[in-house]
């Protein structure tokens, strides 16, 4: 009786928009160690604001591009798709 | 040469008559169904602007010149927010459309058995936290008029703003700054009860906003860096020349106050708000990601060269706050300075108009509702009295109440603190709501008694730690307690619990109140049991990907139709209760507007308002018509998560099955109507010959005694006065047959022209005054019928003049009343007819437009019931409809017409 609820194998689409959204739920933590990095050199006793800011700065820039590029990469593998999913999803709205 | 200060006034009150016009056109635009700039993914990110309140754009210039690049950590946590939105956000967006939620005190009370305790318990912790927020913002719109004010009078001499003697009395200014901004937010925030509280108006007005503060910061900035830096290589010989470059970071503020800009950017009040609620599809969601952090990347690069070039240029007594805005009145930039002062005015009063829109709706859903439930008898508290507009006034109220709370505040604080300072206490408070809201999202197990302990805990730290003291050693804290601890208790001492001293104020507070709240929240959330509403929430909020299905809460019922569909209309307007009630009639293969009341329809219905006034209020009105919550087994087994695989192959036998009973249904409804109509047409040719035999007998006998002869003149005249009138029967039930023949075989010519509603009306009127003169009371609104109409006016006026008579003869009321409403949809006209009887019994709604139905056998009446059928064939072929309106106290017929473009 026990039907497994999501196939084995995806297909390459499928596969594609999974793995760009393991990439989206990880970026979130890669940020957060950059933007925690300054914190290792509180010890030192150095002081290098313009550095720093410029290191903020950029990495702040980097996220935001990999954002972009994620969820461009996503729209486009959705709308591959065919909006298979937005179908279900009506279909499910409207059959309770 | 200074810019005069009635100058700024005039240009302050031209951008605010700007933006009503915005906000005027956009709600319009949107209700003649126009393309709305709400689907915009763009306008989606510029709302989220509203994180950037006053604090940052003028904040955060003067957090940067007292402690260097730390500002940057208010804006670090949004950005991780935001870029890791696919896990968390686009979950919390999917709740939030799902549940209908509307305010996070919504959510969270929603997610938790609908539990209005949490929903006021959320409540006051946003009122409490954003209540100095609103006082901050208007502080700094009345600084920044301060700042002219003593410019245009004495010329920039050293930013003595605060205790010179300025010539406008600040207040004041403060007052009718608050004033403006709750007339703003009650126009358009408080229009429509609409189904997902969605603004077009306010939302596109803050996006407008939004634009305008970036804009001025980044003219500030780059004026900064190539005006007076002259070029990037300056810019960085003078940061490094500056204090700044000596600053040092200091960790646990660093990590501490990303940790709660994050927390804030999530339970904030006005960014669920904008987040959440005026959400459309997750497209935006997507779009935002990225350009959101770069949005508030480009708000934050200018503004360590702003403090730099402050702190440079200007007296060390200036206020750090205000550089923006004092940076370029010192280089004498007029221009410049009054972008500067539009981009923070936009910047204060996006915020407060946002924040007074959902604070008002969690008072008016928690509080105020509730209250008003349970003070009115059961079941009349739902079924009479407009919930609607009591709902609305309700918003109204609250929102001049929120804003007359921030003008307290701010009168009775002085207005003397840092403006980071307050910013940051506030984040720490709403920061409080956010283990029950991750909790609630990601853990089945999360409890209504777990987040109602850990709500409280960390409300009661962070106002013990951080909130009181705040008011200084004058407030409620005396500089006694703050040293020593309450009665000398050392370890209990506020900035430094259980001897954790040393730290930074508000990084202690952070710690403490997050770890006792968590640690609450998950300790008896572990300890308690949940009821089985709170489980079935907590499994369709955490499982939203996997089956959006409703919660089944409502096992059975004996509710009537009826006084749902009054009730929904009270509460979501008559034109939204009526399409959703047709159209889950439609679903299950009904016709008319009154659907067989299923589970299903319920928890939908429930759904549907709770859209309009907050989960738990929903549920309490279903409840009282409903009578009792229960929940089933069945509904419990989805719960499970063993059972889980097994349901969901079940679903498809339980779709097909689905189908199978919708079609069955139709099919014996249809059986029904064929077996009446098969009834029907023998009593039609029964009907017929009695018909027209009554009349011809009596002619017959007549004119026989006519033919006989030997009567006097008066009996003469009598009997052919007989002969004519059966002869006219006869000949009006004769047409009336070919009428509706003709209408039903289609050959019927139509003579389209075109006349005023009004007129048509008039005639309608006129033609049954011999009926009901004195018979009924006909009540008209002149101003609604203006509409230009064209079609066959003659065909639509018989339609109206049997609706009339019908009403007329058979409206049973003591003091008969029949209203005539018109009303425009987009593309539709509706004419409604609804006297003040009895109505028609629900059995017979069905049957009245056939053939010879009669309600009652009374052949006083006169009519061979042709009548409605008739009319119902004129509308059909008129290409509108018409049909019977149920539940308006009466009986009730709604005629439409398809409407020229």
């Amino acid at each position: 009786m026990s039907l497994p609820r999501e196939p084995l194998f995806l297909a390459r689409q499928n596969y594609r928009l999974r793995r760009i959204a393991d990439a989206a739920r990880g970026l979130p933590w890669i940020g957060m160690v950059l933007f925690m990095l300054p914190l290792l050199a509180a010890g030192q006793g150095r002081n290098d604001t313009v550095g720093w800011l410029i290191f903020i700065f950029v990495t702040w820039m980097v996220l935001i591009v990999i954002a972009a590029i994620l969820s461009r990469g996503m729209g486009r593998n959705r709308i591959d798709q065919g909006g298979n999913e937005k179908q279900q999803e009506t279909g499910r709205e409207g059959n309770p | 040469m200074p810019l005069p200060f009635n100058i700024l006034v005039l240009v302050c009150l031209l951008y605010v008559i700007f933006l009503f016009a915005v906000a005027f056109g956009a709600d319009k635009r949107a209700r003649h169904g126009g393309a709305t700039w709400l689907g915009n993914p763009l306008v989606y990110t510029l709302s989220l602007s509203v994180y950037c309140t006053a604090w940052t754009f003028y904040g955060a210039v003067g957090y940067a010149a007292r402690s260097g690049l730390e500002y940057v950590t208010i804006y670090l946590g949004p950005t991780l927010v935001m870029i890791g939105w696919w896990g968390l956000l686009r979950k919390l967006v999917r709740i939030g459309r799902a549940q209908r939620v509307t305010s996070i005190a919504d959510l969270i009370s929603s997610r938790y058995g609908k539990s209005n305790g949490l929903g006021v318990l959320v409540t006051l912790l946003a009122v409490v936290g954003t209540t100095p927020y609103i006082a901050l913002q208007l502080q700094s719109v009345t600084l920044s008029f301060a700042v002219f004010a003593e410019q245009g009078v004495s010329d920039w001499a050293g930013g003595e703003w605060a205790g010179g003697q300025t010539p406008v009395d600040l207040s004041a200014t403060a007052l009718w700054v608050a004033i403006g901004l709750a007339l703003f937010t009650i126009l358009f925030g408080t229009r429509n009860l609409d189904a997902n509280e969605r603004h077009n108006g306010v939302v596109t007005a803050i996006a407008v906003e939004a634009i305008v503060k970036l804009v001025a910061l980044l003219a500030v900035g780059s004026f900064v860096v190539w005006g007076v830096a002259g070029g990037l290589s300056g810019i960085s010989q003078m940061i490094a020349e500056s204090p700044i470059e000596s600053w040092t970071i200091h960790p646990g503020r660093w990590a501490g106050l990303t940790f709660v800009s994050a927390a804030a950017f999530l339970t904030l009040p006005r960014m669920f708000q904008v987040l959440v609620v005026e959400n459309v599809d997750e497209e935006q969601l997507s779009t935002a990601s990225w350009a959101f952090p770069a949005y508030l990347l480009l708000i934050s690069l200018f503004v360590i060269p702003i403090a730099v070039a402050g702190l440079a240029v200007l007296p060390k007594d200036a206020n750090p706050d205000l550089y923006v805005l004092t940076l370029p009145l010192y280089y004498n930039q007029q221009g410049l300075a009054m972008l500067s002062f539009l981009g923070g005015f936009s910047s204060a009063t996006s915020m407060v108009i946002v924040a007074s829109i959902a604070l008002s709706t969690m008072v008016s859903n928690h509080i105020v509702m509730p209250i008003w439930l349970s003070v009115r008898p059961r079941k009349e508290a739902t079924v009479s009295g407009d919930v609607r507009h009591l709902v609305l006034s309700a918003r109204r109220l609250s929102i001049g109440a929120v804003l007359l709370l921030g003008y307290l505040y701010y009168q009775f604080s002085g207005g003397g603190a840092a403006l980071a300072a307050i910013g940051l206490i506030s984040f720490t408070g709403v920061a409080q709501a956010l283990p029950a809201l991750l909790g609630g999202i990601l853990w089945r197990g999360a409890s209504r008694r777990g987040a109602a302990v850990g709500l409280i805990a960390g409300f009661v730290v962070w106002a013990y730690t951080l909130f009181l003291p705040s008011f200084g050693d004058t407030g409620i804290m005396s500089a006694k307690m703050l040293a020593e601890g309450p009665w000398g208790i050392e370890w209990l001492r506020p900035r430094a619990l259980f001897g954790l001293g040393g730290l930074d104020p508000v990084v202690h507070a952070v710690l403490w109140s997050m770890l006792i709240n968590t640690t609450a929240f998950v300790t008896v959330s572990l300890m308690s049991f949940p009821s089985p509403l709170e489980r079935l929430q907590g499994a369709q909020f955490v499982n939203v990907f996997e089956h959006s299905a409703r919660a089944r809460s409502w096992a059975h019922s004996g509710a009537e139709a009826e006084d749902l569909l009054i009730m929904a209309q009270r509460t979501m307007g008559a034109d939204e209760a009526q399409s959703l009630f047709q159209r889950q009639a439609v679903e299950q293969g009904k016709d008319g507007y009154l659907p067989d009341i299923t589970p299903d329809f319920i928890s939908r219905l429930e759904r549907e308002l709770s859209g309009s006034v907050g989960a738990a209020t929903a549920h309490a009105m279903v409840g009282q018509i409903v009578g009792g919550a229960s929940v089933s087994v069945e509904d419990l087994m989805a719960v499970a998560d063993e059972t889980q695989q097994m349901l969901e192959y079940s679903s498809q036998l339980e779709a097909q099955q689905s189908e199978l009973t919708t079609t069955a249904h139709r099919l014996s409804e249809v059986n029904e109507k064929l077996t009446q109509l098969s009834i029907q047409k023998d009593a039609f040719l029964s009907q017929i010959s009695h018909e027209l035999r009554t009349p011809m007998t009596s002619i017959r006998a007549f004119s026989e005694i006519l033919r006989e002869g030997g009567l006097d003149e008066e009996a003469q005249g009598k009997y052919a006065r007989i002969i004519h009138g059966e002869a006219v029967r006869l000949t009006r039930l004769l047409d009336d047959l070919l009428d509706l023949s003709v209408l039903e075989n289609g050959q019927v010519q139509l003579n389209p022209q075109h006349e005023k509603l009004s007129l048509l009306l008039d005639r309608a009127v006129a033609a049954t005054s011999s009926v009901t003169e004195g018979e009924i009371t006909i009540r008209r609104v002149r101003e609604a019928e203006q509409t230009q109409l064209y079609t066959d006016t003659d065909r639509l006026a018989q339609v109206f003049i049997n609706l009339i008579a019908n009403a007329a003869k058979y409206c049973d009321a003591a003091r008969p009343k029949l209203e005539i409403r018109v009303s425009e949809r987009p593309g539709e006209l509706r004419v409604d007819f609804i006297d003040n009887g009895s109505g028609i019994p629900v059995e017979s709604q069905g049957m009245i437009f056939e053939k010879f139905f009669r309600l009652s056998d009374q052949k006083a009446a006169g009519g061979a019931g042709l009548g409605l059928a008739i009319c119902r064939e004129v509308m059909d072929k008129l290409g509108g409809s018409l049909s019977y309106l149920p539940g308006q106290g009466g009986a009730a017929f709604r005629i439409t017409l398809p409407q020229a473009s």
